[in-house]
């Protein structure tokens, strides 16, 4: 197959010319995201002030702040993990600790991945035709988050399940060998130590939820809003809808606006990626057998 | 504290524990309920125009698409399946080489600190939320078009395609890389041993042990460009036509939706095409990540 | 196989585990066929035999632990402390009944404490004096407690591997168990240890029913009332250890203890 040949200068040239090739491309797919954060920040934090941050958009949607907005994208989120952590984590559990290997669990496990791969959209129609039209929520802050919690689901219960299926299998027999039942065990042991899957699958689902747009347009997000979201079936403005709204359909906005609310956006959730890659390189380092 | 074999009664751990089993079981088959329950309640809503409206040759042989025509109202996809297709061909041919080139990079030539970074940025890169992409498309992307290609309009496919590239891009290079791992270490040991260099090793013996879950990870990149949503609304023009350059403008299935959904009332046959349309989309990509699946089981069964 | 009738006075009393015609099956294969033996209470019942021969299957039935393994599946007698195994209604009060030790050192990631804690709050006991109490006598008997005494709050988990295999012994001591499993437990304990642990069970047997799974041929000769001899899944014989060791033992009980396979 390889000539048994010492290494000839004509192989190692090209192994150096593969090496940068390949290095290349990684830059090139790496570097759009130091671009567009350059170019966002350039562009956006001129826009970037308190009265932005905590004031109402004025002037038409043309000027002013983005205080409702951000309002409604934590109204918005926070729903959707109340709605999405318990089931994720009892599916993670159900996953991790009782399901035998049958048809049923395979089948839940490929729901797990389409449920992922659904298009944005797709999600949408299905808020409205449940959430909305079906269980009659209206549009409303209820029926956009149940959208984003299902959206969401396969993110909470991939990284739960797997930090669960870390612990090893010999402190579950330990335990069952003394007479504790699978609760028991579960709670002192599995569940204690897959707190950092728990938490990282949160930040990831936070910081999913925080940017979608399609699943929240049709279901309870709106542009022109006067008052702050009261309840859970008022409807409610929406960072990401924002953003989409004011670069596509609304004129003559300083070039400012966008950006910044752009460069609002991104931080929000890189920061929010950032804190989850930190929490488990800290979390590497706490070995706790 | 010796107990008698006459202990043997069930008590609140016992009916707590059944109580949990339950509940946990609940949770898991929730995920095959949402599944199920997305294709019911978007059939349900488009199932109106299948049985009233719907002609197979009107619906996938003609480019008219005209919903809201008073005297004449016409549903052609052709014209925004070819939207799609343009958009999400352009968009793999741009990325599926530079991601399984950066996966490559990353599995077998980087180290340590370097490969880190590297993976922390593709996550970063996988984070910027579609509506970002999209208001780059729209406000870099097309100048920069415009000014480099001399043409008069920047939303086309070319903008949407490159767009589209680089957010299937984390995932294709996150999949790409995890099969590339996947593969012993006997292997590269014994092509090394020959004397290989790594290069070689990588292209005679990695890649080809790899290929199954190469091939998965190409496909549930494609699944992410055909099913994106708001970039392609928004950088890739609104014309509804056959695109003949890439710098014409299309209109995607999944923008479409987004694009006219609010216009409708609902019930009307406008409002229940696009949810038809919504089932076709369900459909393809179901398809897609089932055969990604299939092929990476069979890569683990080795 | 049947067992030999009894020969001693302490055997006319009820046996603490009766088993009749085990068979203990994984899918198709078989692991244990058709065992039949008692164990007194009281008494170290010492099981020895080449791997594979069904001695871990057993003790697992024992306590029930067949139904964490899907495929496992058993016929036959099985009874302990006078109730069959099958009869009982909450498998987990039984568990607690019958403590095991196993060959891999296993300790749980909580503190010693907690480690050893485990079992007696999972009976119900509260009162941190009393706890202290148990936990410092099992901690001694598991010869352990001179090494942990002052760091009881240390991760059971990260202790080295001697320590956390009588950390294993201390945490199925403190179930004040009727029935001891011991399934290799010195392979990962330096001799040294294994000697001050099997002194503790030459003591424990007085409050308790010992059963014995040894590679250690010797070990089974040092502490063993009776033994048993398994043989490729079956229960070739039952006997009082000095007769097991004797000129006059079964055929291949003698092979294999006078080293000539397994």
């Amino acid at each position: 197959m390889f000539e048994a040949t010492p290494r000839n200068t004509q192989d190692l040239r090209r192994e150096k010319l593969v090496r940068l090739l390949f290095l290349m491309m990684t830059a090139l797919l790496v570097l759009p995201v130091l671009i567009i954060l350059t170019v966002l920040v350039v562009k956006g934090s001129p826009a970037i002030s308190w009265e932005f941050l905590t004031g109402e958009p004025t002037n038409g949607m043309t000027a002013g702040g983005i205080f409702p907005a951000l309002v409604g994208t934590i109204w918005l989120v926070v729903v959707a993990l109340v709605v999405s952590l318990p089931i994720g984590v009892a599916a993670a559990l159900y996953l991790s600790e009782y399901a035998p290997d049958n048809a049923l669990t395979r089948a839940i496990n490929l729901a797990i991945i389409n449920l992922a791969g659904v298009p944005s959209i797709v999600h949408a129609l299905f808020g409205v035709g449940a959430f909305v039209l079906f269980f009659e929520f209206g549009t409303s802050i209820l029926a956009a988050s149940l959208t984003l919690a299902v959206m969401s689901l396969p993110v909470v219960i991939v990284s739960t399940r797997e930090a669960m299926q870390s612990v090893p299998k010999a402190f579950r027999e330990a335990c069952w060998n003394m007479g504790a039942t699978r609760w028991q065990t579960i709670r002192q042991v599995v569940l204690p130590n897959s707190i950092s899957g728990i938490l990282t699958g949160v930040i990831l689902e936070v910081s999913r939820t925080a940017g979608e747009t399609a699943p929240i347009m049709f279901t309870g997000a709106a542009f022109f809003l006067p008052f702050l979201p009261q309840s859970v079936f008022d409807q409610t403005m929406a960072l990401s809808l924002h953003l989409f709204v004011i670069s596509t359909q609304v004129p003559n906005v300083p070039e400012a606006l966008p950006f910044g609310v752009a460069l609002v956006l991104i931080l929000m959730v890189l920061l929010m990626n950032a804190l989850s890659i930190t929490f488990r390189t800290w979390l590497r380092r706490k070995k706790k057998w | 504290m010796k107990r008698s074999a006459g202990d043997d009664r069930r008590d609140r751990a016992w009916y707590v524990d059944k109580a949990v089993a339950t509940l946990v079981f609940l949770g898991g088959i929730s995920a095959i309920v949402f599944i199920i329950g997305i294709f019911v309640f978007i059939s349900r809503e488009g199932m109106g125009f299948l049985t009233d409206h719907f002609s197979f040759s009107d619906m996938f042989g003609s480019i008219r698409w005209a919903p809201t025509s008073d005297n004449n109202p016409t549903y052609g996809i052709l014209a925004l399946l070819a939207g799609t297709a343009s958009v999400t061909g352009l968009a793999m041919l741009i990325a599926v080489p530079f991601s399984l080139g950066a996966a490559i990079y990353i599995a077998e030539f980087a180290k340590g600190r370097t490969r880190e970074t590297l993976k922390i940025l593709v996550e970063m890169l996988a984070a910027i939320p579609s509506v970002v992409w999209g208001f780059i498309g729209l406000t870099l992307m097309n100048p920069l078009i415009i000014q480099t290609f001399n043409v008069p309009l920047g939303l086309c496919v070319l903008n949407s395609g490159i767009i589209l590239g680089l957010m299937a891009a984390p995932i294709m290079t996150t999949i790409a890389e995890d099969a590339l791992k996947a593969v012993p270490d006997q292997y590269r040991e014994a092509a090394e041993a020959m004397g290989a260099t790594k290069w070689q090793v990588t292209w005679r013996v990695v890649l080809p042990a790899a290929r199954q879950g190469l091939l998965a990870a190409v496909l549930l990149g494609v699944g992410r460009g055909f099913g994106e949503t708001m970039a392609v609304l928004m950088a890739s023009g609104h014309s509804i036509n056959l695109p003949t350059s890439p710098f014409d403008s299309v209109r995607a299935l999944t923008a479409t939706i987004a694009a006219e959904l609010g216009e409708t009332a609902v019930g009307e046959p406008h409002y229940q095409v696009l949810f038809t349309l919504g089932i076709l989309l369900f459909a393809v990509t179901f398809i897609i990540n089932l055969t990604a699946d299939l092929i990476v089981k069979g890569v683990r069964k080795k | 196989m049947v067992a030999p009738a009894p020969t001693s006075a302490s055997a006319a009393t009820e046996p603490e585990i009766s088993v009749r015609d085990l068979t203990i099956r994984y899918g198709d294969h078989v692991a244990l066929k058709g065992a039949t033996l008692e164990v007194h209470p009281n008494e170290i019942f010492g099981i020895i035999g080449p791997a594979n021969s069904g001695k871990t299957s057993f003790l697992k039935v024992l306590n029930r632990m067949d139904v964490f393994n899907r495929g496992m599946s058993f016929t036959g007698d099985v009874q302990v402390g006078g109730k069959d195994v099958r009869a009982w209604r909450n498998l987990f009060a039984l568990r607690r009944q019958i403590g095991v030790v196993f060959p891999l050192p296993v300790g749980l990631p909580l503190t010693v404490y907690d480690n050893v804690a485990f079992a007696p709050r999972l009976a119900g006991i509260r009162d941190k004096s009393t706890l202290d109490g148990i936990v410092e006598r099992c901690l001694r008997r598991a010869a352990l407690w001179d090494e942990v005494k002052d760091r009881l709050k240390a991760l059971g988990s990260l202790l080295s591997g001697g320590q956390q295999q009588r950390l294993t012994i201390a945490r199925a001591l403190s179930q004040e168990p009727r029935v001891l499993l011991l399934d290799e437990f010195s392979i990962a304990v330096d001799p040294v240890t294994t000697m001050r642990i099997e002194d503790v069970l030459k003591e424990l047997k007085e409050e308790m029913t010992i059963v014995l799974v040894t590679n250690l041929v010797q070990q089974a000769r040092r502490l063993a009332d009776r033994t048993a001899f398994f043989l490729m899944g079956e229960c070739v014989t039952v006997a009082p250890t000095e007769e097991l060791f004797g000129p006059h033992a079964e055929e291949r009980a003698r092979d294999y203890v006078e080293g000539r396979f397994g």
